[in-house]
């Protein structure tokens, strides 16, 4: 088990180097980032150089455009995130579909497991919206069960929960994931990775409410914004993926951003550039494979302090 | 980790002495953690074997076997606290919770007060507290299961609803306990479980904005407990008996029997309507304003227009049915459909007839204009569309079982239930774009906001589906069926249920915000003005709630069930009683 999850979610010694192809060859796309098209390479622009926003031609069918980056970091010696994308266009006389799955899952540091429980969530989680919902929605002879989206959602969830208890027993994760359908978003969430809506207005929403204690001390007024900022207990949360019970993700749909982005990160990244700074990368990006190296880099330019993982979704008009 | 088994004692082999046997999984892999951990527990176990006390079962003895630790205990023939709140039904009553949290006040105070060092509880939680057979509670699970936690720093902890702040620093203290039991009173009278949601959240769910029934006094006890700083609680658990006590005298509750519910106090302003019309018989359905009449049909099969501001009778149109719906106005003529199976277009403003159309059974379904034409069910089976200004029908399409739920249209959409359960999507050419299956009637008429239509069925559910492909998005359980059309407001969604209920439901997340119990069904649906709901009940009374809250503002009698929806136009609100009459009260 850990050997393959290793081959799949394994470290980089080189965050910024372009990294091999994945060994999975499913339908199912993982990290690390897959960005050795001759086509990418001549587009490359660096953070230090923001282009102007290239000229886009005008999509005929609504899709999904995605990208999604990893690295260790500067400072740990080992990879604890885990990410999974699944992408995919069902088009024809009658339907117009386009279907996406994002999760990021951030292990939790100084548990035994914590790689593996990110690794194990990831896959449990996708396992079963794939077979609950893709399966029926897009075979022939499939209909939609009786549960509903966000029931899938969750039940998913509570299998990553178990698969931890059972495989990575003790270890604990954070774990976001977005099911991007038609006009609609489902995200469930459990952590402090975070899942934001970007307009093209220039907002910039945070969909996920972090469960982190430091930040709820904050809230109450009891620590001020600085000590909170080097807070001993700055990491520690109050829910997570395979520690305690009952369990309960925070499950919300809302409409998507048209013509806007869905950025999906772990606290390597949105706790080390500055959202504004992310903002402008993703618009300035000549694509979204571009947009995550860039803000991976710029998280290790920032001292790369934890693992970072991105997955950036550019929305249909 | 770990398991409590029910076992015999085979040491009294005549009899049947029953025993609890808590099973704790050793499971560090270090050997000196894992002798320190069993050493830790044979110590707990010592402390807990001297205590002497009503509410805490005895223990009978203890050991250790490989990896595993064992501990003999009283068996407590009962259920945990827990699963008596998620098994009943409404709130658990005021008077038996503060019973409870009196006799918990008892055994903290004895184990606090234990020499030479105070027992300190630890874990005070509903699951924790066991109610025997004979109403009292047992303390079942004292801390010493924490021994057994895996003993990592780590970077996270638990979720941890019911412990104070102070413990994330590590402090264990018997004000900590204090917290513990201000949060899990607070679980039993809310029924919100503080697992489920942000630590030290009390304030944001105020006990009183979800169960009104529970006195302010008592109230007023718990948040003392659930003080962020220790020093601002009470100091002992004795303190806290006695600010119960003192509070249940106060409110008179000491003195009910045990299993009396506490009756919820209502406030019944001096709402007085401005105007009341009598029909001649009932009036089921929603009226309709504009250009300052009032229109709405009754039983007694006319279609009344009064003056909005007065009252007074204009004229009224009569046709050879009840009429049970909503009227609507387009291009100067009044629409509406009539139990004699014929839709009806009359000038809004004489009640001339324009025209009739005629479907092959009764019109309950309100009419919907869009495009020029009139959208609209019948018993027929069909969703009927029909040219505005001639009368004339454009198409039809055929749903299989009776149609009165009232069709929504939505760029080039038609939304519509039937009497079967089916929902349907179907284009403006009448081509059906999708169907689903509730498992029961939709009699609901559907609500679209953000890509999401929204309606209820007489299966218990209101759903949530994606308006472009029909998937369900969410579903929310009632306790009984419901025929109410959802309002939407805000990120809220309100409804009406059989099951007496007013719910209102959060949107994106699908979780009830709060709900309000009538004397009765709910079939009408709400609306919201202002900061305000209104929504009438079979009890006869329209409530006026706030709608973030579900707080009760007022309260109006009518004389007979109100069954259709209030409206609010110039700040006036109109809805008709199954009394005959038709009311308006300023709001």
């Amino acid at each position: 088990m850990s050997s393959l999850l290793d081959k799949l979610f394994g470290k980089k010694s080189q965050p910024s180097a372009p990294a091999q192809q994945p060994v999975s060859q499913s339908a199912v796309t993982t990290a690390p980032l897959h960005m050795d098209t001759e086509e990418l390479n001549a587009d490359i622009v660096g953070p230090d150089a923001p282009t102007p926003h290239p000229t886009e031609k005008h999509l005929d069918l609504p899709q999904f455009i995605v990208g999604c980056g990893q690295s260790v970091g500067k400072q740990r010696d080992h990879n604890e995130d885990a990410l999974y994308t699944l992408t995919t266009n069902l088009i024809s006389d009658t339907t117009q579909l386009p279907f996406g799955l994002y999760i990021i899952a951030d292990g939790m540091g100084g548990h035994q497991h914590g790689e593996i429980a990110s690794g194990v969530s990831v896959r449990a989680m996708a396992t079963h919206v794939v077979k609950k919902l893709y399966m029926p929605l897009f075979g022939l002879s499939g209909e939609q069960g009786e549960e509903s989206l966000q029931e899938i959602m969750q039940a998913g969830v509570l299998e990553a929960h178990r698969a931890i208890i059972k495989d990575a027993m003790g270890g604990g994760t954070t774990l976001t994931a977005v099911l991007l359908m038609g006009n609609q978003m489902t995200v469930t969430h459990v952590g402090d990775s975070r899942a934001y809506a970007i307009y093209p207005d220039g907002r910039m929403e945070i969909l996920t409410h972090d469960h982190s204690l430091v930040k709820r001390l904050q809230e109450l007024g009891q620590i001020t914004a600085e000590e909170a900022a080097i807070h001993p207990q700055r990491n520690v949360l109050y829910r997570a993926l395979g520690q305690g019970e009952p369990f309960e993700p925070d499950v919300n749909t809302f409409p998507v951003p048209r013509s806007g982005y869905l950025l999906i990160c772990s606290d390597g990244l949105w706790g080390v550039v500055p959202e504004r700074e992310l903002f402008n990368i993703i618009t300035t990006a000549p694509n979204p494979q571009m947009a995550c190296q860039t803000m991976i880099d710029a998280a290790n330019e920032a001292g790369g302090p934890d693992n970072i993982s991105a997955i950036l979704v550019k929305l249909p008009d | 980790m770990g398991a409590v088994y029910r076992a015999r004692d085979l040491h009294f082999p005549n009899v049947v002495k029953r025993v609890a046997v808590k099973e704790m999984i050793n499971l560090a892999r270090d050997p000196a953690v894992q002798e320190t951990i069993v050493r830790n527990f044979e110590r707990e176990a010592n402390i807990l074997a001297t205590l002497d006390h009503p509410s805490i079962p005895r223990i009978y003895d203890y050991f250790s076997h490989n990896e595993r630790s064992y501990l003999i205990l009283e068996f407590v023939d009962g259920k945990d606290l827990e699963t008596l709140i998620n098994e009943t039904p409404g709130f658990l009553p005021e008077v038996q919770v503060v019973h409870w949290a009196i006799e918990l006040c008892d055994v903290l105070n004895y184990l606090h007060n234990i020499k030479p060092e105070p027992v300190i509880f630890r874990d005070m939680k509903p699951s924790n507290v066991m109610v025997n057979s004979t109403g009292h509670i047992m303390l079942v699970d004292f801390g010493i299961a924490k021994t057994f936690q895996s003993g990592q720093k780590g970077t996270m902890i638990g979720t941890e609803g019911y412990s104070p702040p102070e413990q994330y620093k590590g402090e264990a203290s018997p004000v900590a306990d204090i917290y513990a039991m201000g949060a899990t009173l607070h679980h039993m009278l809310t029924r919100r479980d503080p697992r489920l949601e942000p630590p030290f959240s009390f304030n944001e769910r105020m006990i009183r904005s979800v169960n009104p029934a529970v006195s302010p006094e008592v109230e007023a006890v718990i948040y003392t407990a659930l003080r962020y700083t220790p020093a601002e609680r009470f100091p002992t658990a004795q303190a806290m008996k006695e600010a119960l006590v003192a509070a249940a005298r106060k409110t008179g509750i000491l003195s009910e029997a045990p299993s009396a519910a506490a009756p919820a106090k209502a406030s019944t302003g001096g709402v007085t309507a401005l105007w009341k019309f009598e029909c001649e018989d009932e009036i089921r359905g929603t009226p309709h304003a504009q250009d300052g009449i009032l229109y709405v049909g009754a039983y007694d099969n006319n279609m009344y227009a009064l003056q909005a501001a007065s009252g007074e009778f204009l004229w009224k149109y009569a046709t050879q049915g009840g009429i049970v719906s909503k009227p609507a106005i387009f291009e100067g003529n009044l629409f509406f459909g009539s139990a004699d199976k014929n839709l009806y277009a009359i000038s809004a403003r004489s009640g001339r007839l324009m025209w009739t159309y005629s479907a092959s059974a009764p019109i309950r379904s309100s009419p919907r204009i869009a495009e020029g034409h009139i959208f609209i069910g019948a018993d027929d089976g069909y969703l009927h569309v029909i040219n505005g200004m001639s009368g004339r029908r454009a198409w039809h399409v055929d749903a299989g079982d009776p149609v009165r739920s009232t069709p929504i249209v939505i760029g080039d959409n038609v939304y519509f239930g039937n009497e079967n359960g089916d929902f349907f999507c179907v284009t403006l050419r009448g081509v059906t774009k999708w169907r689903y299956k509730a498992k029961r009637a939709v009699t609901s008429s559907p609500v679209y906001a953000d890509g999401i239509i929204f309606f209820g069925s007489v299966d218990s559910q209101l759903y949530a589906l994606d308006a472009k492909s029909g998937l369900i998005i969410w579903r929310f359980r009632m306790a009984k069926a419901t025929i109410s059309t959802p309002c939407i407001f805000e990120n809220y969604i309100f409804s009406g249920s059989v099951d007496a209920n007013i719910y209102c439901i959060d949107m994106h997340s699908s979780k009830e915000v709060w709900h309000f119990t009538t004397e009765n069904q709910v079939t009408g649906s709400p609306v919201v003005h202002k900061d305000s709901l209104f929504c009438g009940s079979v009890d006869g009374t329209m409530y006026c709630l706030e709608y973030r809250t579900g707080r009760l503002r007022w309260k109006f009698p009518t004389q007979q069930p109100i069954t259709g929806t209030p409206i609010v136009y110039n700040d006036t609100l109109f809805f008709g009683s199954t009394d005959h009459c038709v009311y308006a009260i300023a709001v």
